[in-house]
């Protein structure tokens, strides 16, 4: 059982979330011109890392707003928590 | 020794102390090159290694495998095998299946304890009912054999089902051709057939890398050295993006958690498969007397073998639901395998950019029932070149293209 960091309401339990995958994906663009590779990219292939993996989660049971995770997919162990639109934090250090 | 199993052959051993059985496969170190490399000790692997030898006379054949054969999803899913698909080419696919597992002991002389005791699918709303008797037409359609059954009828065949439940069954699709089968049997058997036709089965040798010249696939480099070889193929379930990113290879498949538990054994109780998604839970009973209990899936990436609990607690919430009978049933062991889930649910069975690299992947959360096509399927790839027919929908170029066979979406039920 996940304890996630919502950072609106604070450290909830994992089944007030969902995971909305992988985060920083951008739609491809200008329309007109996304090849048929690009489309399917953007459409079907993910990052799957054994490792550490940027996501989108959603505090659906709470206050109902998106955030960024970044989560060991190996240990569940989450790295850090930080708002949409936000990069990562350079320094994220120490789990949360 | 004594390799054949028979009647006779057990009375004999009977007699003689079962002191001359052939261990059932050769435990071989590999060679320094072959002229297929099967890398994945699973279902797929194993039996895709079996075909090569058996169907297509390439015997000269190593599977490699980082652990033990079996233990991955193989040996860690709740075995049941049914090929009630919506779309033509799934349930060609699935039904073939079905069929080779039909002769399946038979063909390599190992019980694997198929057990047809047919596969229940429950609908709890009017809703339910309507996807399940859309499902039938397109199975009966597609010369599958399936049942549409009412209220009374599912109680007639199912004793102890809940009478006063919170979700009530309205009726059930019912595959009489479905069951159970026994998945340890399922990979030894395979080991064996392979291993008694010249493959050698390697265990504890994990693939770190490939060995790639020209565009060429030339071998592979593991932990117990380099193997070469000009012709691979990869059947590595969860761990089938890490591995082919080191060939430069991307697929369009994530990897999660599926878990799974058992209860401790009792007398027999429950002569059938149900199947409840709406109540989040699907159980059959082995011949051990354990209740064998599904979950459904983690939604974010897990390359960890467990499952949550709040699955589990929902799984199980689900079985008392349908059977308060069972509430008081102590839980024996739980654990997860790492399924790796397509876009569309439908696996991936196709070569590569790579020439010589072939790769069968996607089976998710369903694929032990379709372990004897899987295998029989990427060994004609291998050994020909060309996708076998039943698996030409199975290819990459769908996720380009759009020509999904959205099975994820079309038969109601999570793969
Ligand atoms: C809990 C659970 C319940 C399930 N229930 C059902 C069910 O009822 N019916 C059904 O049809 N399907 C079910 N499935 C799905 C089914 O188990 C799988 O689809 C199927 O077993 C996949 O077989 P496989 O051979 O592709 O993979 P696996 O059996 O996982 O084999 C892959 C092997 O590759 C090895 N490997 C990985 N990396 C390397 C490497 N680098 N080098 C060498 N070897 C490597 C692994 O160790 C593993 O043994 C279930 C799965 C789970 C987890
Ligand atoms: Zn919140």
């Amino acid at each position: 059982m996940f304890l996630i960091d919502c950072p609106y309401c604070g450290p909830r339990a994992e089944t007030e979330f969902r995971c909305g995958g992988e985060a920083h994906i951008e739609r491809p663009s200008p329309h007109g011109e996304v090849t048929d590779e690009a489309w399917s990219n953007y459409l079907f292939y993910r990052q799957n890392p054994k490792a550490e993996h940027r996501e989108r989660w959603v505090h659906t049971a709470g206050c109902r707003r998106w955030f960024n995770v970044a989560r060991d997919t190996v240990t569940h162990r989450i790295i850090a928590v930080y708002a949409m639109g936000e990069t990562m934090p350079a320094a994220a250090g120490e789990p949360r | 020794m004594t390799r054949h199993y028979s009647a006779l052959s057990l009375i004999r051993e009977g007699l003689n102390g079962q002191r001359g059985w052939e261990p059932a496969w050769r435990d071989a170190r590999p060679q320094a090159h072959y002229d297929a490399i099967v890398v994945g000790g699973g279902g797929h692997g194993l039996a895709t290694a079996y075909y090569l030898a058996k169907n297509h006379g390439i015997t000269n054949v190593a599977l490699l495998e980082r652990g033990w054969i079996g233990g991955g999803n193989t040996g860690r899913n709740t075995t049941v095998i049914r090929s009630n698909y919506f779309f033509p080419e799934t349930a060609a696919f699935f039904d073939f299946a079905l069929k080779l597992y039909e002769g399946l002991s038979q063909d390599l002389n190992y019980n694997i304890m198929f057990s047809q005791r047919g596969m229940w699918f429950l609908g709890h709303d009017r809703h339910a009912m309507e996807m399940l008797s859309r499902s039938v037409n397109a199975m009966l359609l597609n010369g599958v054999d399936a049942e549409l059954h009412d209220s009374d009828s599912v109680r007639r065949h199912i004793p102890g089902l809940n009478d006063r439940p919170r979700f009530p069954v309205l009726g059930a699709l019912n595959q009489p051709r479905g069951g159970t089968a026994r998945h340890d049997a399922v990979a030894w058997g395979y080991a064996r057939g392979a291993s008694r036709l010249g493959v050698d089965i390697i265990q504890n040798c994990e693939v770190h890398d490939f060995i790639i010249e020209a565009g060429q696939m030339r071998g592979v480099e593991t932990s117990l050295g380099t193997i070469r070889s000009d012709l691979v193929g990869m059947a590595v379930a969860g761990h089938s993006t890490v591995l082919a990113a080191k060939a430069g290879i991307r697929l369009p498949i994530s990897s999660y958690a599926l878990q799974a538990f058992v209860s401790e054994p009792v007398k027999p109780c429950l002569d059938t498969v149900i199947l409840s998604p709406a109540t989040g839970t699907y159980l059959s009973q082995s011949d051990k007397g354990e209740l064998v209990i599904g979950a459904g899936l983690d939604m974010f990436l897990s390359y960890a073998q467990r499952g949550s609990l709040p699955w589990m607690e929902r799984a199980a919430a689900g079985v008392v639901e349908l059977f308060p009978a069972f509430s008081r049933m102590r839980f024996l062991r739980q654990w997860a395998g790492l399924v790796d889930i397509t876009h569309d649910s439908t696996p991936i069975i196709d070569k590569t950019k790579v020439s010589g690299f072939y790769i069968s992947a996607g089976w998710g959360t369903g694929g032990f029932k379709a372990i004897p096509a899987g295998g029989w399927c990427l060994a004609h790839l291998m050994a020909t070149g060309t996708s076998h027919p039943l698996a030409t929908g199975f290819c990459l170029d769908r996720f380009r293209s759009g020509a999904l066979i959205d099975e994820a979406s079309a038969s109601g039920i999570s793969h």
